[in-house]
């Protein structure tokens, strides 16, 4: 029997709801926004099934969840194919929790063209959520590159003065990173299908990801080590550039600085993501051999991205700024948790995925709260905030600890992870540790000298002095994050549980390669 | 003496082409004596009636196959699927021109046969399958272009266009026919199959083969000239920029299509030569890509931009037509579907912009165009992002079919150079979405759409659409079409 199509719900239903605002009258922004909340709010809730439903489910804890899968380019073996794991599992709710706050934070930054914004942000949505769930390498890359065009246009029509060069440059670079990713999609599936045509004459090849996998690792398909190295060069270059791992960083800065509000944070807390994501199931699982051996030199690449992004954000004046180039350090330790190829360390890196999502979305939203009443984010212009604002200033403070990895809070638990696993790999070990502790310190460094010069001190601008705390919107949206900061913080095992079977079958092929040595 | 023996006619097998080529002639007569001045759209609409007819009396011959005229024009499903296209191709080009001709003041009722005939002579080079009939039909093509570009005769730079395209297309005919006699002379027949016999029996003696290499090479340049493939394609920017713009859209999908389907025949009947003409069509395709794309990067001009794009396009159907054997025929048929449409309808988007007496041919004309006209701008959206091959649109797909077909036939760097210049092409696309979207209008351009514009600009954005989230069907439909060509 074939089960509730839950995911393809949990897909469509931010599209539906956008096809759905174009009733809505141009002029009527509150109908507009109230509309989107609500279909993100559904959303939410519809998703929230899959984590009981994936505890619920026994059985083989490898296997991918709620598959769905219907014929599509059935000649390419091309098919609409769709399922979970437990590395998916947590960036699908990661992306159905941020919509609705997302949504909640244009009340306050977006005033112009609200419907239409909102109808791009619900088909952004859609297109995360298919690159998360996509099980059919075709349709992946489809979800990949679409969601190109609605976030551009987010950039490029709502964004800040430099908006063009920002849109246009965040365009340019990850479509240029990700052809190369078609060729290695479409390389794949003809040495796939070439191969297996040698013992069943006139197959037709096939892009599922699982079965192309279960093919490698029988031995049908067997890679040559150029070939797979240049294939996991292609997919790299297209995840390195939306990570974004040094030295491909620069649109990021640009993108966030220029993006409105609710743009930056889902930037920040998911459109990074699929990166991190992509390397994971894709690099790690399809091309264990390639990984091992250019995991040091990328784990070089995160490390340089950890120092010279910590740096760089200390130099900032301007918060967003400062925010952004806190994400270029951040992710840095994702990729380095990753390439740790144990584990430890790509546990850590799923965690840690998530908690950036949460850390650093909640800190653009905090920024845009300042920049919504003063319309400035330089520091020096504020200072003392805490005695005009209290409530937003104690939430600002929980989140900066969370986000420097303060034990207790959701990224501690991630970098001690992380860090764990860079140590244990053989091919990494303590220097790559003694770096990453040295990028922790700094985090905490830039994000409480931020604090300081924003929040503490003296009132000494009178600009400041008639500042609103939050309203309750923005105290909704900013107390939700709160809630698995702690929560993860506290009771981490409830994330890692599903995870770990999953990053462990991910992780299989590594071992074999190991072995095989 | 012997009687001449006249070889057994079957003209069924060329319904479709009879239709429009006779309704073309009647359809001039009717214009000059029924049709009062002022009101020529009458013709362009008798003129879509003919072409639809004519695609509707295709579908009983989907279950037939044959040859007639001494096999000198062939009838297949590849064949009529090309037929198909043409007639859309024909129809949405005749749409535009509706009201952009008044508008203009170069209505003249003889547009619309005229653009009929370019699509009889490019359903007769999808029919041919004897190097004489398809000398014809690129002919006829042509000939009526020299005219259609030239159809805004007050205005200098169209006349110019003409004479520059008529120079040209005269050397490439020269080429040609030159061609066609030197593999006449090495081969003995200048039928398709007489010919794949020919190399079928190797090896040859010397001289013919060096004759027959010429011949070949020389028939290479001739198409060279009409598809635009680099460094035949000069003449286009200048040719599209100062035709009337439908005339121009229908070029840059017609001509190249119809001249890409012949050579896609030509290659299959030379296959048994594949080892000399594949380095040099490889050759063609890197430069074609390379120079449209690059050209293009340069334009402020739109319709000078989208003569470049056309050519990097030319590049990748290229692509397809070196690799049959790996569904590379099928990918065309889709590419070509895909581009007809999708460049039409951008053109549309052109046409709607242009005013009387002067061209908004510029980019900057597109500046804002999202705040007056949300519902263009997001339809020339869609068509720039279906050019630069981002998904979900057909053009996306379109690239994918021939990546695929060109990877698994072991051209795997072409394809590399295709993706490298297909993300240097959506440098200049994005720029047009940029300009729409995310900028003030730089000066007051009233966007004119009337009706048939408005139904060709629909049906292009929702095909563009549809084949790039199903594309399924049409797939299907191509498949089986080609099952008669032995590709």
């Amino acid at each position: 029997m074939d089960a509730f199509p839950i995911l393809s719900l949990v897909l469509w239903l931010p599209a539906l709801g956008a096809l759905g605002l174009l009733l809505v009258p141009r002029e009527n922004a509150e109908l507009a926004r109230r509309a989107a909340l609500i279909v993100a709010l559904l959303t939410f809730l519809v998703s929230l099934a899959l984590p009981f439903g994936y505890r619920a489910t026994p059985g083989d804890a490898t296997t991918m969840r709620f598959v769905e899968n219907l014929p599509w380019l059935p000649m390419f073996g091309a098919s609409y194919s769709l399922g979970i794991d437990g590395v998916s599992l947590w960036l699908v709710l990661l992306t159905t929790f941020l919509l609705p706050i997302v949504i909640l934070s244009t009340w306050d930054s977006v005033h112009v063209q609200v419907r239409n914004f909102q109808i791009l942000m619900l088909l952004l949505a859609t297109a995360m959520i298919g690159v998360f769930i996509s099980l059919d390498l075709l349709l992946f890359y489809i979800f990949w590159e679409f969601t190109l065009i609605p976030m551009t246009l987010l950039i490029g029509i709502w964004g800040g003065s430099n908006r063009i060069y920002a849109a246009r440059k965040f365009f340019l670079y990850t479509f240029s990173g990700s052809v190369l990713m078609l060729v290695a999609i479409i390389g794949l599936y003809v040495l796939h299908r070439d191969a297996l045509a040698a013992t069943q004459p006139g197959y037709a090849g096939t892009f599922n990801f699982s079965a192309i996998l279960a093919n490698l690792r029988s031995g049908a398909l067997q890679l040559d080590a150029t070939v797979e190295r240049l294939l996991f060069g292609a997919f790299f270059l297209a995840f390195a550039i939306k990570v974004p791992l040094w030295p491909f960083h620069t649109w990021l800065p640009d993108a966030h600085v220029e993006a409105p509000t609710a743009g930056s944070v889902i930037l920040a807390g998911v459109l990074l993501k699929l990166g991190s994501y992509g390397l994971i199931r894709f690099n790690l699982t399809l091309f264990p051999e390639a990984s091992r051996w250019a995991a040091p030199a990328v784990a070089i690449l995160a490390v340089i991205g950890i120092i010279y992004g910590a740096i760089v954000a200390f130099s900032q004046s301007d918060m967003k700024k400062l925010v952004a180039y806190s994400s270029v350090s951040h992710m840095g330790f994702i990729v380095l948790g990753i390439f740790a190829l144990n584990l430890e360390g790509v546990s850590g890196a799923m965690l840690q995925s998530i908690n950036h999502g949460l850390s650093t979305g909640a800190l653009f939203l905090i920024v845009g709260v300042l920049y919504e009443r003063r319309h400035t984010r330089e520091m020096a212009e504020y200072g003392g905030i805490w005695k005009v604002m209290p409530v937003y200033a104690g939430i600002t403070l929980l989140v900066a600890l969370s986000s420097a990895g303060l034990p207790g809070l959701n990224g501690f638990i991630g970098e001690y992870t992380i860090m764990q696993g860079a140590f244990l790999a053989p091919e990494l070990g303590w220097p790559f540790l003694a770096f990453a502790v040295l990028g922790v310190v700094l985090a905490a460094v830039y994000l409480l000298r931020m604090y300081q010069s924003v929040f503490m001190g003296d009132l000494r601008n009178p600009q400041n002095q008639n500042l609103s705390d939050l309203n309750p919107r923005e105290l909704t949206a900013l107390a939700a994050l709160c809630v698995p900061i702690i929560a993860l913080g506290l009771y981490p095992a409830f994330a890692f549980g599903p995870m770990q079977a999953s990053v462990g079958e991910t992780l299989a092929g590594i071992a074999t390669a190991v072995a095989g040595r | 003496m012997e009687s001449l023996q006249i070889p057994p006619v079957d003209l069924r097998l060329l319904t479709p082409l009879l239709i429009v080529v006779g309704w073309a002639s009647a359809l001039l007569l009717i214009d000059v004596f029924f049709v009062p001045d002022g009101r020529k759209k009458i013709t362009g609409y008798l003129a879509v009636a003919g072409l639809a007819v004519a695609g509707l009396a295709g579908i009983p011959l989907w279950s037939v196959s044959g040859s007639t005229f001494s096999g000198m024009l062939v009838l297949d499903r590849y064949s009529l699927a090309l037929t198909w296209i043409f007639l859309i191709a024909g129809a949405l080009s005749i749409a535009v021109a509706l009201d952009y001709l008044p508008r203009h003041a170069i209505e003249q009722g003889e547009y619309y046969p005229l653009i009929m005939f370019a699509v009889g002579g490019m359903i007769l080079m999808a029919q041919s399958a004897d190097l004489i009939t398809l000398f014809l039909g690129i002919e006829l093509l042509s000939i009526t272009l020299y005219i259609l570009t030239g159809f805004a005769y007050p205005r200098v730079a169209s006349e110019e266009a003409g004479i520059k395209y008529l120079v040209l297309g005269a050397f490439a005919a020269g080429f040609f026919v030159y061609g066609i006699a030197l593999i006449f002379g090495a081969t003995g027949t200048t039928s398709l199959a007489g010919i794949a016999d020919y190399l079928g029996r190797q090896p040859f003696r010397p001289q013919d083969e060096t004759l027959f290499l010429v011949g070949a090479s020389l028939v290479l340049i001739g198409f060279g000239f009409k598809i635009a493939l680099a460094p035949f394609h000069m003449w286009t920017p200048d040719v599209y920029e100062g035709s009337p713009t439908p005339v121009a859209a229908f070029m840059s999908v017609g001509t190249k299509g119809a001249a890409l389907a012949a050579l896609l025949r030509v290659t299959l009947a030379m296959d048994a030569a594949r080892e000399f003409w594949l380095p040099l069509l490889a050759a063609l395709a890197t430069a074609t890509m390379i120079i449209g794309n690059l050209g293009a990067l340069g334009q402020s001009n739109l319709k000078r931009m989208l003569a470049y794009s056309s050519i990097g396009h030319a590049g990748y159907i290229l692509l397809a037509i070196m690799v049959t054997a790996e569904r590379g025929a099928e990918a065309f048929l889709f590419y070509m579907l895909a581009y007809t449409l999708t460049n039409l309808g951008a053109f549309g988007v052109l046409i709607a912009l242009e005013q009387r007496g002067e061209a908004a041919w510029s980019i900057d004309d597109f500046a804002g165009l999202y705040q007056r006209r949300p519902l263009l701008a997001v339809a020339m959206a869609l068509f720039m992002f279906s050019l630069a091959g981002v998904p979900p649109t057909a053009g996306f797909m379109g690239k994918f079919f021939v990546f695929t077909a060109a990877y698994a036939g072991g051209l795997g760097w072409l394809v590399l150079i295709g993706v490298i210049t297909s993300a240097i092409a959506a440098y200049y696309y994005l720029r047009v979405v940029v300009k729409m979207f995310m900028q003030e209008p730089v000066r007051d351009v009233r966007p004119e759409l009337t009706r048939g514009l408005n139904a060709e600009i629909l049906i292009a954005g929702v095909a563009t659409l549809l084949l790039g989230l199903l594309p399924t069907p049409i797939v299907l439909l191509a498949e089986r079409s080609l099952a008669a060509l032995g590709g």
